[in-house]
């Protein structure tokens, strides 16, 4: 039992420092050799064992920054580290694992790579973490690699032990599943379902002495009923493995997936939940039908009979999310600053129900607020990162506070991130790329950023002699608000649309652009049509700075705009308002209407290659060091 | 930046202790009089003192040169002085000369003077003489003092960047030394002394580590061209060749100053082969060139570098012609700088000579630097080891945020 239990410890990366003094002795010095970082090339199948089940330790903990990567390699190792754990227990009854062992030149070169991913990623964060790192892996896999001295006991009861590894193994699996057909994964989960019930039958009636885990291996008893037939087949080993606690387990640590809105079974449920009625999606175009549809305010009134049936909801958080659907609030700094401002309010009226934390209560609490205000309009990034810095202010709350305390500095927290993450932040970057314009200058600006306004403000306002040129374009014409603000202040400028721009950029010297967010590929993530700007500026030799304040930075690393973007209303591309003349799709009769989709994509992913430099509220940098930003910030923005 | 440095490379008994000569009367005078801001005007503050340095210590000076060069800024500061600043030269000079207060400036061209110091070591060497004539009693006003000088000196050379980034380099330094690790005033201070005399030493040692490091990339057989007199590809050069290592040198003539004839001059007492060519033979000879090799003025944030004029388009040409362009550089070179186009620098100008007499209609481009973006750089060897431009900023951050 005992020996199960390290074991058991070993999937979960993190705990991998901190184990090594347990376990040291169990292990023979020559295995750990074998296990140091040449595993690529050790061929010799009975030491092989040794090396595998060392490459799953070697995952670096659930990092942005390795997520895919650990993903698609663990994908490989499976059946592999699956039947390690057989051969350790039981011994080579299984035939079909000489034909999985054909497979590990392949397997050790990814346990190889991920090897040096795992300490490239240590090295990074801490040497010492990354020396104890190395030797724990092999010991923290003996009791495992024990079949002789704990023979006796698993020949009692081998499959638990089986389970561990089948556990392990599933939570690599996963990627691996991507394969297979929605059939298979359908009586899958039928299994799973199945499995758990049982499960929690069995539960009830045997309280088991590791209480502890019972919760987690609530799939036991079925595995065992399956146990040898399954180890016969490894297709079906792997398919009964997936466990759900584990994987639960590992997506704690992943920043939580969006919702893919071509899942219907997914949406189905998200509908249930949801307070707003979901529009039918109808005729949308194919490759977008993952995002969320766009909901317009016609559903105002809607909400609005269904506010008293929203005990939950502070109407502040309300009217905020009213906003968001109704378009009232845009920009990226306003919608966050809006939210936090209608959480803090949210935060102020709160009181921690009798028989709760609120360390937790408020945070679930807060997951509700978001949920809804999800429901209004997909969130920003920026708006993530506040909610991020939100949650973790809460959760790291001394349990000692008491409540008013601890709201004071919950909403005290807030009032300064909005300060100096936003505000000063604002002030910082127009300082920074004020010294980039020059007299005679012409600038030019597409749609319409608050950051970019103030900077021309600012330089304006030292008496710098420039001319500004405002790129706009339909549906949002965002240009005009602005070039009213501007000429209002007396500058001089230029409107035009965005079909004209490569008429207008050869006059230009300068491209100033807003962000959405920066992702960590150095990809900008903006208003639509900011990537076709850039790349003109780009041809024309124009250098592009792009404004954006550091908070709206994320980890995730994006290629194009397709798989993460927001949808528009598809009726403002087809319409225009006010021009009865050209509304040619107007009086379309319902079949044709069938057969045309209207796309409306609110954002668009710029790539680094066009961006001279981003000017953020820690300098100007450029675009390849967003990452060290990010580490940094967060860093900071956590331990505030 | 130096207390991270790839100095593992050298040799620790090679240390060779750098002659510090003693410093000058001014040391024991009291701290900066009041009048310290009007005696910093730079005599002639549309030429770059940092390139005239420059030229004073690299260029070849040949007697019929050295004549016309003479007529030349002759001619050039009675310009200056009946056109420009004829107001403001008196007071300047009489300040000075009455003045004997101590001075930055003076002190910081004291240093400049020496042909081996780079000009970001003499900044650093003045603010440690400020901080020694310093009668601060706290951390707190020995940096308000600090920055004061750093300031007066910045704007005495605004051409000059490796002043710029020398006096940030060691404010910073000075910002961290301060309370973290000595409580006491005394004892913090006299290590800021020492280390900023230890500076000169390890700006030395630097060239000696990227020397070893760039040992790598030399391989027999190879042809460099090189552009400009820089002391560290000078250093580097040399280790190779002592290193019994087969290459040739193309070296530019390097224009206006002629710098290229000095190193070739250098090269050539190494027994290393060497080709002159003139600045414009660069896209014709770039062929049978294996890699660049080019110093740098300053290393800016984008990961590009500044340099002398001629730089860009030879970076330019062996870009399209898929050659490598190294560059060596030390890491106190490393500024906080971001620029966006050539323009962007502010000009740092130099007297030009033509050899014959151009007419007043004629306009001349002046600038004596120019700025290659990081596109055409393919690696950078710092005595922080071998970088990519995009680590450039990195480190920068790490540095100053």
């Amino acid at each position: 039992m005992d020996t199960r239990r390290v074991s058991r410890a070993v999937p979960r990366v993190r705990q991998v420092g901190f184990f090594t003094p347990n376990t040291p002795a169990q292990h023979p010095p020559p295995t750990r050799s074998q296990s140091g970082p040449p595993t690529s090339d050790s061929p010799p199948l009975s030491e092989s064992p040794a090396s595998n089940t060392l490459s799953p330790v070697m995952i670096p903990p659930a990092r942005h920054l390795s997520d895919n990567l650990g993903g698609r390699t663990s994908a490989l190792p499976v059946p592999g580290r699956g039947n390690a754990g057989d051969h350790a227990t039981v011994g080579s009854y299984n035939p079909s694992e000489s034909v999985l062992w054909l497979e590990s030149p392949t397997r050790s070169r990814i346990s190889d790579e991920e090897f040096s991913e795992g300490t490239d990623w240590y090295r990074r964060s801490n040497s010492a973490k990354f020396a104890t790192s190395l030797p724990s892996g092999g010991f923290n896999f003996s009791p495992v690699k024990q079949p002789e001295s704990v023979a006796a006991l698993e020949a009692k009861n081998p499959l638990p032990e089986k389970s561990e590894a089948q556990k392990e193994q599933a939570s690599n699996s996963k990627p691996l599943k991507a394969k297979t057909t929605k059939a298979e994964r359908r009586a899958l989960q039928e299994s799973q379902r199945a499995a758990k019930a049982a499960s929690k039958a069995e539960a009830n009636k045997s309280s088991t002495p590791g209480g502890a885990a019972s919760s987690k291996h609530m799939k036991q008893p079925p595995q065992k009923k399956d146990g040898p037939p399954a180890a016969s087949s490894v297709a079906a080993s792997e398919r009964i493995g997936v466990d759900r606690p584990v994987e639960k387990e590992r997506k704690k640590d992943l920043p939580p997936p969006r919702m893919q809105f071509d899942d219907a079974s997914r949406v189905g449920k998200a509908k249930r939940r949801s307070v707003l009625n979901q529009p039918e999606a109808r005729n949308r175009v194919e490759l977008f039908r993952h995002l969320p549809p766009h909901k317009n305010g016609s559903q105002l009134p809607y909400l609005e009979s269904k506010f008293f049936e929203l005990h939950e909801m502070h109407p502040a958080v309300y009217k905020v999310g009213l906003k968001y659907l109704t378009g009232d609030l845009s920009g990226g700094n306003a919608r966050c600053i809006a939210m936090l401002q209608a959480f803090r309010e949210a935060i102020k009226d709160y009181s921690t129900p009798p028989e709760k934390t609120l360390n937790r209560d408020l945070t679930s609490k807060i997951g509700g607020f978001v949920s809804f205000l999800i429901e209004c309009r997909p969130l920003s990034m920026s708006m993530g990162n506040a909610i991020r810095f939100l949650k973790s202010r809460i959760t790291r709350l001394p349990l000692a506070l008491s409540e008013s305390e601890a709201k004071a500095t919950l909403c005290s927290d807030i009032d300064r991130f909005i300060n100096e993450k936003i505000v000063l932040a604002d002030k910082v970057i127009v300082r920074h790329a004020a010294t980039k314009i020059r007299d005679g200058d012409v600038l030019l600006t597409y749609g319409s950023s608050c950051v970019v306004e103030m900077i021309f403000l600012y330089a304006h306002e030292l008496g710098k002699r420039f001319r500004v040129v405002v790129v706009d374009s339909r549906p949002m014409l965002e240009g005009q608000k602005l070039l009213r603000r501007l000429v209002a202040k007396g500058l001089s400028c230029t409107y035009t649309q965005l079909n004209a721009i490569s008429y207008v950029m050869h006059e230009v010297t300068r491209v100033f652009l807003g962000a959405s967010s920066i992702f960590s590929n150095g990809t900008v993530y903006s208003r639509v049509g900011t990537a076709s700007v850039a790349m003109v500026a780009h041809a024309f030799h124009v250098p592009v700075l792009v404004c954006c304040e550091a908070y709206k930075f994320h980890e995730r690393v994006q290629l194009d705009s397709i798989c993460f973007n927001e949808l528009g209303d598809p009726d403002a591309i087809s319409m225009v308002p006010g021009r009865v003349d050209v509304n040619y799709l107007d009086k379309l009769i319902d079949k044709q209407k069938e057969s045309h989709q209207l796309l409306n994509l609110k954002y668009d992913a710029t790539p680094s290659d066009y961006i001279s430099v981003i000017v953020t509220d820690y300098g100007m940098i450029p675009p390849t060091s967003v990452p060290v930003i990010v580490r940094e910030y967060r860093k900071e923005y956590l331990l505030i | 930046m130096w207390w991270r440095s790839a100095s593992f490379i050298l040799d620790r008994q090679q240390e060779q202790n750098a002659a510090v000569p003693p410093n000058p009367e001014s040391l024991l005078l009291s701290s900066p009089p009041p009048s310290m801001a009007d005696s910093l005007q730079n005599p002639k503050p549309d030429i770059s003192a940092y390139y005239q340095t420059r030229a004073a210590h690299h260029a070849v000076v040949t007697s019929d040169w050295l004549a016309q060069a003479h007529a030349a800024v002759s001619i050039q500061t009675d310009d200056d002085d009946s056109s420009v600043i004829d107001g403001k030269i008196a007071p300047a000079a009489g300040g000075r000369g009455g003045d004997k207060a101590f001075s930055v400036i003076d002190e910081f061209n004291s240093w400049r003077k020496q042909p081996d110091l780079a000009e970001a070591v003499a900044a650093i060497r003045a603010l440690a003489a400020v901080i020694k004539a310093s009668q601060a009693t706290t951390m707190m006003e020995l940096e308000i003092e600090l920055k004061k000088a750093s300031d007066s000196l910045k704007a005495w050379d605004t051409t000059s960047i490796s002043l710029t980034a020398g006096c940030d380099l060691f404010i910073r330094y000075v910002t961290r030394t301060s309370a973290l690790e000595y409580e006491d005033f005394n004892s913090a201070r006299s290590r800021l002394i020492e280390r900023a005399e230890k500076f000169g030493e390890i700006s030395c040692k630097a060239r000696r580590i990227i020397a070893m490091l760039c040992q790598d990339f030399i391989f027999d057989g190879c042809t460099i061209l090189v552009h400009g007199f820089s002391r560290v590809v000078l250093e580097v050069l040399r280790t190779a060749a002592q290193n019994k290592k087969h290459f040739r040198v193309f070296c530019t003539e390097g224009r206006p100053d002629r710098t290229g004839l000095r190193l070739s001059n250098e090269l050539a007492k190494l027994d290393v082969p060497v080709k002159l060519l003139i600045d414009s033979a660069v896209a014709y000879t770039m062929d049978e060139v294996d890699m660049v090799l080019v110093g740098a003025d300053a290393i800016v944030e984008s990961g590009g570098i500044i340099n002398m004029m001629g730089t860009y388009q030879i970076a330019l040409v062996s870009h399209s012609m898929n050659k490598p362009v190294y560059v060596a550089a030390e890491s106190y070179k490393f500024a906080r700088l971001y620029p966006l186009d050539q323009k962007d620098v502010g000009p740092a100008l130099r007297t030009i000579d033509f050899g014959v007499p151009i007419p007043s209609k004629v306009e001349v481009e002046k600038s004596a630097r120019d700025y290659t973006p990081p596109l055409y750089l393919t690696l950078l060897f710092t005595d922080l080891g071998v970088l990519t431009p995009s680590v450039v900023s990195d480190e920068l951050i790490q540095l100053y945020l």
